[in-house]
């Protein structure tokens, strides 16, 4: 293959001026944000900022009324969600939404719809080598797992995809403390794997530690963002996120 | 989500001793089937058996709607009206056929023939509402796309009113009315075809759905239509095939009634689809399996009810029962089966 010219531009995900609505409801407001090739980068802000939102825009569950996401250069604002999964962009969605009626291999098998059974069989052992833990229940109804197994199971099952970009909403969202840490610690083994993540969370103490650069929304606006340092000594955000003053 | 309703946690909820369950399960389903036959004799046997296979083959389309979308489709009965007459028009108007054929290297390609226009032009038809009538209001409160579906059916009922008049038009009845002596009763070897052609379109479904990609596709869509397109299934196309096939289904019971009775009328489609959304219910609606099961349940219910002398409370038991039923399990016989959420 020739060097495509999306390695020049190196930002895998451009959001510009995006404005999404649900009917009559403004979520979005005008969200500029980059996600550059090889980064974490986390979504902070209250509940119903538009966190959920925006990732549901990106991967195509919801359409921009106005403004365009580029994604490797080429604008995908109008690409229905099930072409955006072959182009390479994996969603694990808010609130897991992982098929409860189906094991855990058949949710991962869900994931590689779009790929060759030799991909999956591939796939599904990385998938095993990163969760253990499914691999042991590979057998298992998803509706019968814990929380942090769902969790598990909706990353992998995004990973099933073969992304190029991964989008994690609420990955930490009612798990105990000891499975946060878990899940972060895996966020940043697949980001170390080359993966490039765009972590939308509430644990903004976490999610600023994993990250190399934030975003911090406020009904539906992006109010600040900086690297992930900077956000953590940004006094407001002490305040209002971190829970600190 | 899962390919058979034997994985059903519907009944889960009562205790019971956990060897005795599946027995039970097997036990009296085999008790009730045994005595309707001692009861009914072989030949009411057949009848029934008849009848409920093609109220399984119309209850089926309901159910694969209501799971994947639910929406309860008001014009499938209609469809299953008009794939009647798609088959009168080709064998008795286009082919001037009127009577039987007992040529059987005759009579198999007119079958294949009937069955497959049927089939395919029903299947266009659904795939063409639902792309005009129920697409658009996917997103719109349920009541919305549920009064869309009476007017379709009102449309559909009117198209073939005006093309063949209020009365019946008559269906020729290519099959032979040949009997099949088993001891001293007569089976009418039309039936056990209908039989056999219901059964293995059923079966055909469940692989269908069980095995193949766009089976998992249509599981996925019922379970979740979110994330199943996160998982690249393209939603809009999934729902099409599943009208396409519930459509072609009832096509196909269109032909057999056809065949069966050699008449047809433009409200034919609303006693069957009642009766067939009775059995989808019964069975569990969103189940396929216990559509086909309601089918042949009703089919039993109302040959009983004539064996005993009360053919006028036909439609009065089978919806006492769908009453009784639903009171002890509401979600019918077998449960959900495509539409269950995380
Ligand atoms: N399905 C929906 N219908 C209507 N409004 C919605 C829907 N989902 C979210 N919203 C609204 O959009 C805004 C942003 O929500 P969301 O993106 O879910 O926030 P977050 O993920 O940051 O908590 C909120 O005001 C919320 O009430
Ligand atoms: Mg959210």
């Amino acid at each position: 293959m020739t060097a495509p010219t999306t390695v020049a531009t190196d930002v895998v995900l451009k959001l510009t001026n995006v404005h999404s609505y649900y009917g009559a409801i403004h979520a979005l407001r005008g969200i500029d944000i980059e996600v550059p090739r090889g980064e974490i980068v986390t979504l902070i802000g209250a509940n119903g900022a538009g966190k959920t939102t925006t990732l549901r825009t990106i991967s195509g569950l919801l359409h921009p009324r106005e403004g365009s996401v580029e994604f490797n250069g080429q604008d995908i604002s109008r690409v229905p969600a099930h072409e955006l999964v072959v182009k390479g962009i994996g969603h694990a969605p808010e609130g897991r939404r992982i098929f409860s009626r189906l094991t855990i291999y058949e949710n991962l098998l869900m994931g590689g719809f779009t790929r060759s059974k030799d991909e999956n069989t591939e796939q599904v052992e990385r998938v095993y080598e990163l969760f253990p833990r499914l691999r042991e229940r590979h057998a298992q109804k998803g509706g019968t797992l814990s929380g942090g197994e769902q969790q598990m199971l909706a990353i992998g099952r995004a990973l099933m995809t073969r992304p190029d970009v991964l989008l994690l909403d609420e990955p930490s969202l009612g798990l105990a403390p000891i499975l946060v840490q878990q899940i972060f610690g895996i966020i940043r083994e697949i980001n170390a794997s080359g993966m490039t993540i765009l972590l939308v969370e509430q644990n903004a103490l976490q999610a600023l530690s994993v990250a190399n650069r934030g975003y911090v929304l406020q009904t539906g606006e992006v109010v600040l963002s900086g690297s992930s340092r900077d956000l953590r000594e940004n006094e407001m955000v002490r305040k209002a996120y971190l829970g600190e003053d | 989500m899962t390919a058979l309703p034997a994985t059903s946690e519907a009944g889960a909820r009562v205790p019971m001793g956990a060897s005795l369950r599946p027995l039970l399960r097997l036990v009296i389903p085999a008790l009730l089937v045994v005595g309707a036959y001692a009861f009914m004799g072989p030949e009411q046997f057949v009848n029934a058996m008849t009848r409920g296979a093609i109220y399984a083959l119309i209850a089926l389309g309901y159910t694969m709607v209501y799971g994947i979308i639910e929406l309860i489709n008001f014009a499938h009965g209609d469809m299953f009206m008009m794939g009647a007459f798609v088959s009168l028009t080709f064998l008795g108007q286009i082919l001037g056929l009127t009577g039987s054929i007992t040529e059987i290297a005759k009579l198999a390609p007119l079958l294949v023939a009937a069955f497959f226009i049927s089939m395919i032009v029903m299947g266009a038809v659904g795939v063409t509402i639902e792309r005009l009538a129920y697409k658009p209001l996917r997103a719109a409160p349920r009541l919305a796309p549920l009064i869309t579906a009476i007017g379709v059916s009102f449309i559909l009922q009117n198209i073939v009113m005006l093309k063949y008049g209020p009365y019946q038009t008559n269906s020729p009845k290519i099959f032979p009315s040949v009997d099949i002596v088993i001891g001293t009763a007569k089976i009418p070897a039309l039936s056990l075809f209908i039989i056999v052609v219901a059964v293995v379109m059923m079966i055909a479904l469940q692989l269908f759905i069980g095995r193949t990609r766009l089976g998992r596709a249509m599981r996925s869509t019922a379970a979740d239509r979110d994330a199943a397109q996160l998982m690249g299934v393209n939603i809009n196309r999934t729902i099409a095939i599943t009208f396409l096939i519930g459509a072609a289904l009832a096509g196909a019971a269109g032909v057999v009634n056809g065949l069966q009775y050699g008449v047809s009328r433009f409200d034919d489609g609303f006693q069957a689809g009642l009766k067939a959304f009775t059995a989808a219910v019964l069975g569990g609606i969103g189940n396929t399996v216990g559509a086909a099961l309601g089918g042949f349940i009703i089919g039993f219910i109302e040959v009983g009810a004539t064996v005993m002398g009360f053919s006028r409370w036909g439609p009065a038991i089978v919806f006492g029962t769908l009453v009784i039923v639903l009171v002890f399990r509401p979600s019918g016989l077998l449960g959900q089966q495509l539409g269950e959420r995380a």
